[in-house]
């Protein structure tokens, strides 16, 4: 690391597996409940672990986020962070918005809308802690020596995502219009404004992985964010097909969503490309491979499986069932899951001064977070084909369905568990680096 | 060869044209003669219906218009389809669910038991009912009753 302030990273990453571990937990009650194991559904029924298990990857993604953010923008902008105490500050604020969030889930806290269950007296305090975290960033980049595109894009991801955050927060009566805008946070967000921040990221791992021009790798990072929006902003209405809304959505988001998996083709063939093209290779290897397995998964999970449903004719059959849940897994944990262990990857060593680069620990987590995650995808994939053949197209009674394909529910929970192994031992090794010291400062590069 | 300026301005002005068709299209789908949703039968019961399937995060276990868990039926055409399989006593059915003081388990699954009063049960009901009606551009045919009665035809 280069400048003390960074420190302040590590805190945001520690953060960020604690609530992963978490969100894991969460997932295995909703595993075993499906197979009928649901002993706990007094204190913790279905949906209680499911809204605990989406915002909760929701809060850790952008607590990777916010960390990732505090160690590149010193970084790039080459001064200290304007202000460590506040940072602090806003870490533990966010800490204890999100504990309360999911605490108040227990007890039947919450609007019942996908993904943004947050009751709005904490939605205000979301904003308020972003609004801080966006002051200290964006005074760091402007005071800075200099603005660079790398930072420019990350830090234009974290402004627009906190910007998308206020549509889900307008009351309406009516459930296709509190739907429409409903997507306006979700979609626009992972297929639109993360892209950046994902983007941002992946570009400053490649100019310090690779030893590539940063102009080059900047100027596809351009194209890259480009496609992004180009395709993904009117791409939103591939959920407004079937939820009541004007048939022109049909037309606009079948054409423009179908654009969508260009932007992380292109992801995937960028990081591969500067990869083969860089003269310097990086000692740190795990950092190599979670930032070319970022691009890569990304590409499969949320290019090519969320390609798979997007077309207007296939979607009215798989709409709301479990296909939709095979992509969200692989989506994201290939493009934010990853993305986020890349950045912690390549920063642990700089922030502690204890150079991990190649333990066969961190490779194995590399992997059996893969393989599992995978196994997964395809458990999920398998369900839900079957349920839209049964249910959708020879309409079988859904509960019928759910008895039939209860079967790939015990191959998700197999799978999970190789899954969770490659998660405990990352965070063995996370663990092993200790803690950051300025003495890190010197050890460097 | 495409330069960093060019690949800015192809980010830029590309952002700029797509969010503004974007905003148009919202304006349009909303607009009198386009808008679908059903908006004119919104009565006080079905937005207190809806406040009730939000508060208790209904959507944490069932799907509606397609959206939300995967753990329990899609109730967009609920009512329709229980008035067939319990010949007309769909509403009923939906009552002693949401009345319950006991978790509803009939097919092994476990409902939370929410014990609603009979004017609550009432209020969800005429929500199911609002949201049957909204035109949801063919999808209601393939999740519906009445399809399910014209395949076994
Ligand atoms: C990293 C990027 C992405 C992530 C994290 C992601 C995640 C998700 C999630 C969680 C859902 C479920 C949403 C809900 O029902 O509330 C979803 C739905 C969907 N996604 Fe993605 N997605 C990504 C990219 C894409 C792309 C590029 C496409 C198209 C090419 C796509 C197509 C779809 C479609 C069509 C649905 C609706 C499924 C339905 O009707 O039930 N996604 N996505
Ligand atoms: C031990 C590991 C995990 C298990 C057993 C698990 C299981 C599940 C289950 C059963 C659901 C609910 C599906 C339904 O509604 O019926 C779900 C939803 C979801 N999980 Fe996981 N999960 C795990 C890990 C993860 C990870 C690591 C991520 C992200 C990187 C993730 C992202 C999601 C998302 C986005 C949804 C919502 C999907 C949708 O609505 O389409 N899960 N998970
Ligand atoms: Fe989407």
């Amino acid at each position: 690391m280069k400048y003390k302030s960074q420190k302040v990273a590590y805190w945001f990453f520690a953060l960020s597996m604690l609530l992963l571990v978490l969100q894991i937990v969460y997932g295995f009650v909703m595993g075993f409940a499906r197979i009928g194991f649901d002993n706990l559904h007094e204190f913790v029924p279905f949906n209680v672990a499911r809204a605990v298990h989406t915002n909760l990857l929701v809060v850790w993604l952008l607590s990777g986020f916010m960390g990732a953010a505090y160690y590149i923008i010193p970084e790039e902008a080459q001064r200290e962070l304007v202000n460590v105490k506040l940072a602090y500050v806003q870490l533990i604020s966010l800490a204890l918005v999100g504990v309360t969030a999911i605490v108040g889930f227990h007890f039947n806290i919450w609007e019942g809308r996908k993904f943004l269950e947050i009751p709005r007296p904490l939605d205000y305090l979301v904003v308020v802690n972003v609004l801080l975290f966006l002051g200290l960033i964006l005074t760091t980049l402007f005071k800075g020596k200099r603005q660079t595109t790398t930072a420019l894009v990350l830090s234009m991801g974290l402004l627009f995502a906190a910007l998308l955050y206020l549509p889900g927060m307008i009351p309406f009566d009516s459930q296709v219009t509190d739907s429409f805008f409903r997507w306006w946070v979700v979609h626009l967000w992972v297929e639109g404004v993360w892209e950046l921040i994902m983007g941002g990221i992946l570009s400053f791992l490649l100019i310090k992985l690779t030893g590539v021009d940063r102009e080059v790798i900047e100027k596809w990072l351009y194209v890259i964010v480009g496609l992004t929006f180009l395709s993904g902003v009117l791409g939103t209405g591939h959920h407004y097909y079937y939820i009541g809304v004007n048939k022109i959505w049909i037309i606009v988001g079948g054409i423009f969503s179908a654009l969508e998996p260009l932007a992380f083709l292109a992801m995937a063939l960028f990081a591969v490309n500067m990869y083969r093209k860089g003269e310097k290779k990086h000692p740190n290897k795990l950092a190599l491979y979670w930032t070319l397995g970022a691009a890569i998964t990304s590409f499969v999970g949320a290019g090519l499986l969320g390609f798979a449903h997007t077309l207007p004719q296939t979607n009215i059959y798989t709409h709301g069932t479990l296909v939709t849940a095979m992509h969200g897994h692989l989506a994201f944990w290939g493009a934010y899951g990853m993305i986020v262990l890349a950045i912690i990857s390549y920063s642990l060593p700089n922030l502690t001064g204890r150079k991990l680069y190649d333990s066969s620990r961190g490779r194995m987590a590399f992997w059996l977070a893969n393989i599992g995650m995978l196994g997964m995808t395809v458990a999920f994939g398998v369900a839900g084909v079957a349920q839209v053949y049964l249910e959708r197209k020879f309409k079988m009674d859904f509960m019928l369905v759910q008895k039939e394909i209860a079967i790939h529910f015990v191959v998700l929970v197999l799978c999970a568990s190789i899954f969770a192994t490659g998660i405990v031992l990352y965070i063995i090794d996370f663990y092993k680096h200790g803690r950051p010291t300025d003495e890190a400062l010197e050890i460097n590069e | 060869m495409l330069s960093k300026k060019q690949a800015r301005a192809f980010f830029l002005g590309g952002t700029l044209v797509t969010f503004l068709i974007f905003i148009g299209l919202t304006i349009y789908s909303f607009s009198k003669g386009n808008d679908q949703t059903n908006r004119e039968n919104l009565t006080a019961d079905v937005v207190r219906g809806k406040e009730i399937w939000e508060s208790n995060n209904c959507m944490g276990c069932h799907t509606l218009l397609g959206e939300g868990a995967y753990y329990a039926p899609e109730l967009t055409k609920v009512v329709d389809r229980l008035n067939i399989r319990y010949d007309g006593n769909g509403e009923e059915v939906i009552k002693s669910i949401l009345m319950s003081p006991s978790p509803w388990q009939l097919n092994g699954r476990k409902m939370v038991a929410y014990g609603m009063t009979e004017q609550e049960a009432g209020d969800v009901i005429a929500f199911f009912k609002w949201i049957g009606k909204i035109d949801l551009n063919g999808f209601d045919r393939v999740i519906s009753p009445l399809a399910k009665e014209k395949m076994n035809k």
